[in-house]
């Protein structure tokens, strides 16, 4: 037997239901996150951790799913242009079903589906093989033409991170998603402000970003990206577009949920020790208390 | 038939593929009328998607369209397209996408644009690629059988095409096949291996070099490389020539020269003929004099290598 998609919301519920429900869910994907990077001993927990309520306001609320057949012609896609923040991504999955919750903890280890960045042969519904930053909107936009062509109703959702679109292809992409008319691409920056090296404003300022992508010709929405709420209303927004794509600068907090990962670069890139991991879960377990 | 470049039999080629096959889309960079993609355009301007000067975000494109169940071919020169090669490698390699990327003004033979326009290094960093397909077609007929191949198998695929025009080799009765070179003279100790632009001076070298009986070959499929057929040239030729209007790094050469070197028993010395610099402006025939890719050059150089008989 399937289950029902679960953007049919056969059972209506409040929306402060929903809202509830997201936020608790996002922070039971953050208590995965830790512990997968702990047993992995290496990974990306910053980036995972913001952009967390982003993928899991997508995935359990805005996208078409089909837990019980995930490759189903007729589903949303996403595309996780910054692919170092999959852990977030395999997080969601699992509690979709669309993972056993057992194999996030063989992420990054030789035989996995769990790459350390996605690949779409090993595990097809991360849907393109990104990691190499820049990338995941053009091929965002390839899909989104693909669908318009193919007259379906489904969209492709792309996340990119703020560092990330100092590459120039993303520009290239911003020029030509417009000419287009690609309405049913919808592509979320985590504004974090962190990168390798240091923050973005320093490595490489992106000011004034909105402007750009306005200038662009791009539906520009500015949110809270650890705002239910906001992450929502931005996506209704989203589907009165006819003819722009849709760019949402979120912004959010690297390591977002941990004390002493907040806004911190250097964790950026390493895995938490399990003195750490039981830190940080005990803080993001107090966050999901205080959600009663 | 009249002498026709590959990239006009392309553009023919792939305007009757779109006719058969409504999953067919194009792609190009500015440049549709240079690697002839402008005929599908025409024929089918629905399926045709003008990127701009833009080459990652075309190939990006165009994984995003196969991923989604399209055959884009994307169009450009091949120096242009194959040097946004980590988006090739990410986008299109790695992801296993269904993408055709169409290099046309390979090698030196293009002329008087001079280098900047070249593709000379194409096929070295397409064949580094696991699980891309590499051709290079001679001629109309088997530029059509390989744009027909292209579309039929499944994975990335890089097919390279020349800007100048080529006398016809192949009749409609030619059959084609992947990996498979053709030999267009039966020989005993020497082999003069040739691909694409290549194909038609090895021909005419083969004319003055009669009293050596040389095999010559087409290898249109560059990658996989025809291993068997190499195989038995090592083990009943004195010397194999490879010839390549591409760089000496990479290409032809250092395909065979991959196989030759783990043939056991190899008696073959291999003789690699190819580009050993950047290119230069001039008349493309005069270029190929220049370079030692024309066949009297071929014809000296081989006669001064190989014993008198």
């Amino acid at each position: 037997m399937k289950l029902p998609e679960l953007s049919d919301k056969q059972v209506p519920m409040s929306e402060s239901t929903v809202i509830e429900k997201l936020k608790r869910t996002a922070n039971e994907c953050r208590l995965d996150i830790i512990t997968m990077l702990e047993k992995a001993k290496s990974g990306h927990p910053g980036g995972s951790l913001s952009v967390i309520d982003i993928l899991t306001c997508l995935y359990c609320h805005e996208m078409k799913v089909y837990p019980n057949d995930p490759m189903n012609e007729d589903r949303d896609r996403l595309i996780l242009s910054k692919g170092h923040g999959v852990p977030a991504l395999y997080a969601v999955l699992a509690k979709l079903g669309i993972l056993e919750r057992d194999e996030l903890w063989t992420l990054r280890q030789i035989g996995s589906r769990l790459q350390g960045h996605p690949d779409r042969v090993k595990l097809p519904i991360v849907e393109a093989s990104t990691g190499s930053l820049g990338q995941g909107l053009s091929i965002a936009q390839g899909m989104a033409m693909a669908l318009k062509m193919n007259q379906s109703p489904r969209r492709v959702f792309c996340v990119m991170g703020d560092g990330e679109i100092q590459e120039g292809q993303v520009w290239e992409t911003a020029m030509s998603a417009p000419k287009f008319k690609l309405n049913n691409l919808i592509c979320f920056v985590d504004c974090n402000n962190g990168q390798i090296d240091g923050h973005v404003t320093e490595v490489m300022d992106l000011s004034p970003l909105p402007d750009k992508w306005r200038a662009f010709n791009w539906a520009v929405h500015e949110i809270d990206g650890h705002n239910v709420e906001e992450i929502l209303s931005a996506l209704e927004k989203s589907k009165k577009e006819t003819t722009k794509p849709t760019m949402i600068l979120a912004k959010t907090v690297k390591g977002k949920g941990v004390s002493f990962m907040e806004n911190q670069i250097s964790w950026h890139g390493i895995g938490p020790s399990a003195e750490e991991a039981d830190k940080a879960r005990a803080e993001i377990q107090k966050t999901l208390d205080s959600l009663g | 038939m009249a002498d026709k470049a590959t990239r006009d039999a392309f553009g023919e080629a792939l305007k009757a593929l779109g006719a058969k096959n409504p999953k067919i889309v194009a792609l190009d960079a500015d440049l549709s009328c240079s690697t002839k993609s402008a005929i599908f355009a025409k024929a089918f301007p629905e399926r045709f998607f003008q990127m701009g000067i833009a080459e990652s975000n075309m190939v990006g494109t165009a994984a995003g369209l196969a991923l989604g169940g399209y055959v884009p071919f994307i169009c450009s020169f091949g120096c242009f397209l194959t040097g946004r090669y980590e988006t090739i490698r990410m986008s299109v390699g790695y992801c296993e996408a269904n993408v055709k990327i169409v290099g046309t003004h390979a090698g030196i033979g293009i002329g008087e644009d001079g280098n900047s326009q070249m593709g000379l290094e194409d096929v070295a960093l397409m064949r580094a690629i696991p699980g891309m397909t590499v051709f290079q077609p001679c001629d109309e007929y088997s530029t059509h059988a390989a744009v027909e191949y292209a579309a039929t198998h499944e994975g990335p695929f890089y097919l390279r095409l020349t800007r100048q025009k080529l006398p016809n080799l192949y009749r409609d009765n030619q059959v084609f096949q992947s990996g498979r070179g053709i030999i267009l003279k039966e020989g005993k100790k020497l082999a003069l291996l040739g691909t694409g632009a290549t194909v038609i001076e090895a021909l005419r070298a083969s004319e003055e070099l009669a009293n050596y009986n040389p095999w010559v070959i087409d290898i249109h499929t560059l990658k996989p490389i025809d291993r068997a057929l190499v195989r038995t040239l090592a083990t009943s030729c004195d010397h194999i020539v490879t010839i390549e209007d591409h760089s000496l790094i990479g290409g032809l050469g250092s395909a065979v020269a991959e196989v030759l070197a783990e043939v056991p028993d190899s008696r073959a010395q291999l003789i690699r003929i190819g580009v050993e610099a950047f290119g230069e402006s001039g008349d493309p025939s005069a270029l190929y004099e220049k370079y030692g890719l024309s066949a009297p050059q071929i014809v000296q150089k081989l006669k001064a290598k190989l014993p008198n008989n």
